[in-house]
């Protein structure tokens, strides 16, 4: 009952207003749009970070040589590696799944008369599995013409695009610096990666590459995937034990290699992700806070407007609380009410985002909303009108009855 | 015998402007008893409307006495005076005070929602047709005429049916006609045992009090000398009777 009649009094007088209850609102709108659109937008980011990275895998460890100096900045170039490790590795630390000894480096493919610059990769046939690649068309290197050292070559959806346009490349031969290797397959497409283009590779035999395209003898990485639910840090653990061993390194020395978790990775793009919401969403509650003072000097007004009830009020036995209450009440429901059509411009604004940014011809680019946000949204603009009603609240329930009364 | 509804003894209020000090109440003694229909006058100055505004319970004396229905009130404030106000009290004002976008019977709940009752209905409905609203019930006050917003503010006063009805000026803003509606509809409150409270300055008014507490400079006039003190008009106001 008290309710209701609350409720009634609180809208009657907001829509007796209804231009200046809008403008008093619109800031709350503004200000929950702007928040929940930001967090979409931050969620969004960090959302298709996420996919890309675990696109790569958790379970991904890549070792490279050189020391890991501090905040990540490896010092220290020394070729340490081999492939002998990365057998070693395979055959004698626990919870290894897959090992791919990795050397490559951008070379120039030839087709006839087409040419394209490509990163090419020496690697086992294991790659594959530990990349999280799958063989679209033709088949994959088999470990025997790993040993063998033959010229076959697995090439990216985007290169075959490039060398052969639209015509079949399994079974062709192409000049991989100026040696001629046969395309056996093509990989199934992953998707542009930001930073680097999956699709746009070639993959030959580690061996081949080593001893015939680049000339080296050692390896740039090995990469190691890690059996589920093993942990990545013992697989870690022992392949650091390993590897010191193997190149003899005295307890004072520090290692010759690293190695690099992606559920590191992982973890510390989470851990940006929040960051960027943390951030974006102060953003919008900036504009929120603005509000704010908007619903504050709204709620004064409408107190002051209402003296002589007020009074009235007063005289027929309102304690203070129950004036407190009614104007606290009405400053939620403006705040509640803002917060609600807010939501609505914050997730039109998140639709929308992407939409221009594609218009604007960049590329995809994913916002998200999440339950969370607009919770929280809704339930600051409640906060907002609590602690901004709060005052000129305060102010109506000490009115002095007589004064109020007598107030014109 | 029943207390009295108003025995206060010794009040005195003091408002300073500036340097000045006005002593609004002055050791003013008024006793109301039960069933008795007053009223208070007294030209604009003479501490009549603090007089009001302390047996309203809207303020308090700086000192003095006074029981409102048996009840010590002079010392209380804030909530303590407002829960007095809801309960014992009916006001009624010049300017009708009532909460407009609400309708009739909404206003007349007012009280009895304060006062913490649970259906305020039925009692809104029934103060509303001893006024003789019951037809206009669920209009809003700005479809009223002056006269039934008067009504409607004399229901809400009655509603929480309080041991005083205190009006302060009830006809202020009505033309005679409803003016005199209004003093009729007091009187015949009045005749069903309501004890009520006129504050006026216009000597018509104040002759439907069966009893005249004449104010002047803070101070109650003693009965014998009202006529002297009192206006040439109330005085012919009174032989044309």
């Amino acid at each position: 009952m008290m309710f209701w009649m609350l409720a009634k009094v609180g809208v009657k007088s907001l829509l007796a207003n209804k231009l200046r209850s809008f403008l008093a609102v619109l800031g709350i709108i503004i200000g929950v749009g702007a928040v929940i659109s930001m967090l979409a937008l931050a969620a969004g980011t960090r959302e298709s970070i996420m996919a890309r990275v675990s696109s790569m895998g958790a379970n991904l460890l890549i070792v490279r040589p050189g020391q890991a100096g501090r905040r990540g900045i490896m010092t220290g170039t020394a070729q340490t590696m081999t492939l002998e490790d990365a057998q070693a590795v395979a055959a004698q630390v626990e919870g290894v799944e897959w090992v791919a000894p990795v050397v490559s480096g951008s070379l120039q493919l030839k087709y006839f008369n087409k040419n394209a610059q490509t990163t090419t990769f020496g690697v086992t046939p294991s790659y594959l599995a530990v990349r999280n690649f799958a063989v679209g068309r033709g088949r994959n290197f088999t470990d025997v013409e790993v040993e063998r050292m033959a010229r076959v070559a697995v090439i990216g959806p985007t290169t075959a695009t490039n060398l052969f346009g639209r015509d079949e490349p399994v079974g062709e031969t192409i000049k991989v610096k100026g040696v001629n290797f046969t395309v056996i397959g093509v990989l199934q497409a992953k998707g542009d990666q930001g930073w680097a283009n999956p699709d746009d590779q070639a993959l030959i035999p580690v061996t081949t590459a080593m001893k015939q395209i680049f000339g080296v003898e050692r390896v740039r990485e090995i990469d190691v995937l890690t059996a589920d639910g093993f942990g990545n840090q013992r697989v870690v653990d022992g392949i650091g034990a390993l590897l010191r061993q193997r190149h003899r390194l005295a307890a004072r020395d520090e290692d010759d290699f690293n190695i690099r978790d992606q559920a590191e990775v992982i973890d510390t793009m989470n851990t940006f992700g929040f960051v960027m919401s943390i951030l974006l969403g102060s953003l919008g509650s900036i504009s929120l806070l603005v509000g704010g003072i908007g619903i504050m000097n709204i709620m004064l007004v409408t107190v002051a407007e209402r003296t002589r009830e007020i009074g009235l009020r007063k005289a027929i036995g309102a304690r203070e609380r129950d004036i407190r209450n009614q104007f606290l009440f009405e400053s939620i429901l403006i705040c509640g009410f803002g917060g609600v059509l807010g939501v609505a411009l914050g997730v039109g604004l998140a639709l929308l985002i992407p939409w221009l940014v594609q218009m604007a011809g960049q590329e995809q680019f994913t916002t998200l909303v999440e339950l969370n946000s607009i919770l929280v949204a809704l339930g600051v603009s409640v906060a907002v009108g609590v602690f901004f009603g709060y005052y000129p609240a305060k102010r109506a329930a000490r009115m002095d009855p007589v004064e109020a009364l007598r107030y014109e | 015998m029943p207390a009295p509804v108003i025995d206060a003894r010794q009040l005195r209020k003091t408002y300073r402007i500036g340097d000045q000090e006005i002593r609004a109440l002055d050791g003013v003694d008024v006793l109301v008893e039960e069933g008795e229909m007053a009223a208070i006058t007294g030209a604009s100055g003479s501490g009549k409307s603090t007089l009001m505004q302390v047996l309203g319970c809207l303020d308090r004396p700086d000192s003095g006495e006074y029981f409102l229905d048996g009840e010590e009130v002079a010392k209380l404030a804030g909530d303590r005076l407002a829960q007095i106000r809801n309960r014992k009290i009916g006001f009624v004002f010049q300017g009708f005070h009532l909460l407009p976008r609400l309708s009739a019977l909404e206003n007349v709940e007012l009280p009895l929602m304060y006062a913490g009752i649970r259906d305020p209905r039925p009692l809104a409905e029934e103060a509303l047709a001893r006024v003789g609203l019951a037809d206009r019930m669920n209009n809003e006050s700005n479809q009223l005429s002056g006269g039934q917003r008067q009504r409607v503010a004399v229901a809400r006063a009655l509603v929480g049916k309080p041991s005083l009805v205190l009006a302060d000026e009830p006809t202020g803003n009505l033309d005679s006609k409803t003016g005199a509606e209004i003093l009729a509809l007091f009187n015949s409150l009045n005749a069903e045992g309501k004890t009520i409270v006129i504050v006026t300055h216009d000597p018509e008014v104040a002759k439907f009090g069966r009893r005249r507490i004449h104010m002047s400079d803070g101070g109650v006039v003693p009965a014998d000398r009202i006529a002297r003190t009192d206006s040439a008009r109330f005085a012919g106001a009174e032989a044309a009777k």
